[in-house]
């Protein structure tokens, strides 16, 4: 295996688990998968700068933080409009996601928001500042409150390196 | 009874430091001294606060977050319907694989939406087919088509 290539992989499983809580986190890694501070520093700006990390940080509990209420909201919006609404709605700064799925038999809607608030109210008054902000009367939409929350982590993606792997992600 | 989070959230620096670690972490080889400094403490006194936030379950995770579908992988939201007297199995089955990253009840017939995080886009149909088979739920996959970038941020 190029040994470069089983430093990324190494590094990329670690990563994973989270930056070290250390003075010098990336020096700690770097011992750990057998390069130095500067290497590993470098790959993991340039991961940063491809998008391949999109930022380096707290992943906060929103539910711990105080924010107990979240609902996703769901819009019925022509297809040629989709653009155009999706980064309206993103823009306004009221939501916490905003993406584009297929519809479904029986599931209408094609923009999908994730809204966060301390309170039902608060979400609910949010929703109806962004249908106006958006202009989004004319187009069906639904509310769904989340009621419990079974799950959640980080999920895991990188495995670690094994002796006979000889390539990544695949 | 005030609880662990409760008395870490009362704390005028931890609120700081959480409102300020969403916003990323300083790209330097020493960040928790650049944090320190902006915050007006050492070192130490962070590394300290960001492992209370760990351990209490503040934060979930610390570190980065990767883009997997540049990373070869694929994520995908999947809802399904499960009947309230059938509900507990249906979950524990979802949530024992380890593809689920987050699975939430949520008010609607469809009343189970969790992500699903596979290492390749082709593992996605298949950890359906099974999930499909092992509840006998119907598994209503939900793509995204499509991104409208936001930044998520929740102030304390």
């Amino acid at each position: 295996m190029n040994p470069q290539h089983s430093i990324e992989q190494q590094l990329k499983f670690l990563l994973q688990q989270g930056l070290p809580i250390h003075s010098r986190p990336y020096e700690q890694l770097a011992r750990q998968v057998g390069s130095d501070e500067a290497t590993v520093y470098q790959l993991i700006q340039r991961w940063q700068q491809e998008g391949l990390i999109r930022r380096m940080g707290a992943i906060a509990d929103h539910h711990k933080l105080g924010y107990q209420a979240n609902a996703m909201v769901v819009f019925d919006v022509p297809g040629h409009l989709v653009d155009e609404l999706g980064q309206r709605i993103a823009a306004t700064g009221q939501v916490n996601l905003c993406y584009r799925r297929p519809r479904r038999p029986q599931w209408p809607y094609n923009l999908f928001c994730m809204i966060h608030g301390r309170e039902r109210d608060q979400v609910l008054q949010a929703i109806n500042d962004l249908r106006n902000d958006c202009e989004l009367h004319a187009f069906s939409y639904d509310v769904l409150f989340s009621r419990r929350q079974f799950k959640q982590c980080g999920g895991s993606y990188f495995r670690p390196v094994r002796s006979g792997d000889n390539h990544y992600g695949h | 009874m005030a609880t662990d989070q409760q008395l870490l959230l009362a704390d005028p620096l931890n609120r700081q430091l959480i409102n300020r670690l969403q916003h990323g972490l300083p790209l330097c080889h020493a960040p928790y001294q650049a944090l320190a400094e902006e915050l007006g403490t050492s070192s130490s006194d962070i590394l300290q606060r960001i492992s209370q936030f760990l351990d209490s379950g503040l934060a979930s995770r610390f570190g980065p977050m990767f883009q997997i579908e540049r990373a070869g992988g694929a994520f995908t939201l999947v809802a399904t319907h499960a009947d309230e007297d059938d509900f507990d199995r249906v979950v524990s089955i979802i949530n024992a694989r380890h593809e689920v990253a987050h699975n939430y009840r949520r008010d609607h017939r469809l009343n189970i939406w969790f992500v699903l995080a596979c290492e390749r886009p082709q593992d996605v149909p298949q950890v359906l087919q099974e999930l499909e088979l092992a509840t006998g739920c119907r598994m209503l996959n939900f793509p995204k088509e499509q991104e409208f970038h936001v930044q998520l941020y929740l102030p304390v």
